[in-house]
């Protein structure tokens, strides 16, 4: 799992049926800092995130099928599985 | 899954029976705001995508099972949607790349 901050959504008509129904986010990778990290990718929503949050991230097929909840989605691979409320840094 | 842009066409003839019927695209990554991202892919399409549309195409065993033809098939990179509009934080769209039930098509 990564950290990662909600930074835009997607809007899509014409897509794959296992996308249908799915609210799908731009999250943009960030260090524990909160500073980006890495490129930004397009993740699935299995926990009502919107843009601006902190979000945990799975980028691993059958975690992310876990999270939504729907085994059969064969093609998803990224999933929003988390809100975080705070991180705490040793030393800080 | 990743954003892109369609930036050419891909023509094999001789090519593995799996890819029969499929739309062989040739695909830039972007980021939400519409830069580059890395470099240029080849991806097959199963979301009736065409040239200057911004799309989202999955890399990685993933894209493969979204294969008509079956899972068996050596696709690395798969179009799954054409994005109509992304609204980044400020509530801004930036990156709309069609009419609401167009095509989808750059203008």
């Amino acid at each position: 799992m990564t950290l990662a901050r909600v930074t835009a959504n997607v809007v899509s008509t014409e897509k794959h049926p296992h996308y249908t129904g799915q609210k799908i986010l731009v999250v943009q990778p960030v260090g524990p800092d909160g500073k980006p990290k890495g490129k930004s990718l397009l993740a699935v929503d299995g926990v009502q995130a919107g843009i601006g949050d902190l979000v945990l991230v799975v980028d691993e097929g059958g975690s992310a099928r876990m999270v939504i909840g729907d085994e059969a989605a064969l093609t998803i691979r990224t999933a929003i599985c988390g809100i975080v409320d705070r991180v705490d840094v040793q030393g800080e | 899954m990743k954003l892109g842009r369609v930036i050419g066409r891909v023509v094999c003839t001789q090519k593995m029976e799996c890819f029969d019927g499929l739309k062989l695209l040739l695909v830039q990554p972007v980021d939400e705001n519409g830069s580059d991202a890395g470099s240029a892919l080849v991806a097959f399409d199963v979301a009736k995508a065409g040239e200057g549309d911004l799309v989202m195409f999955e890399a990685g065993k993933e894209a493969a099972q979204a294969n008509p033809n079956g899972w068996f098939n050596p696709g690395d990179a798969a179009i799954l949607g054409v994005v109509d509009a992304v609204n980044v934080a400020e509530g801004t769209a930036t990156a709309v790349s069609g009419a609401p039930g167009g095509t989808g098509r750059k203008k």
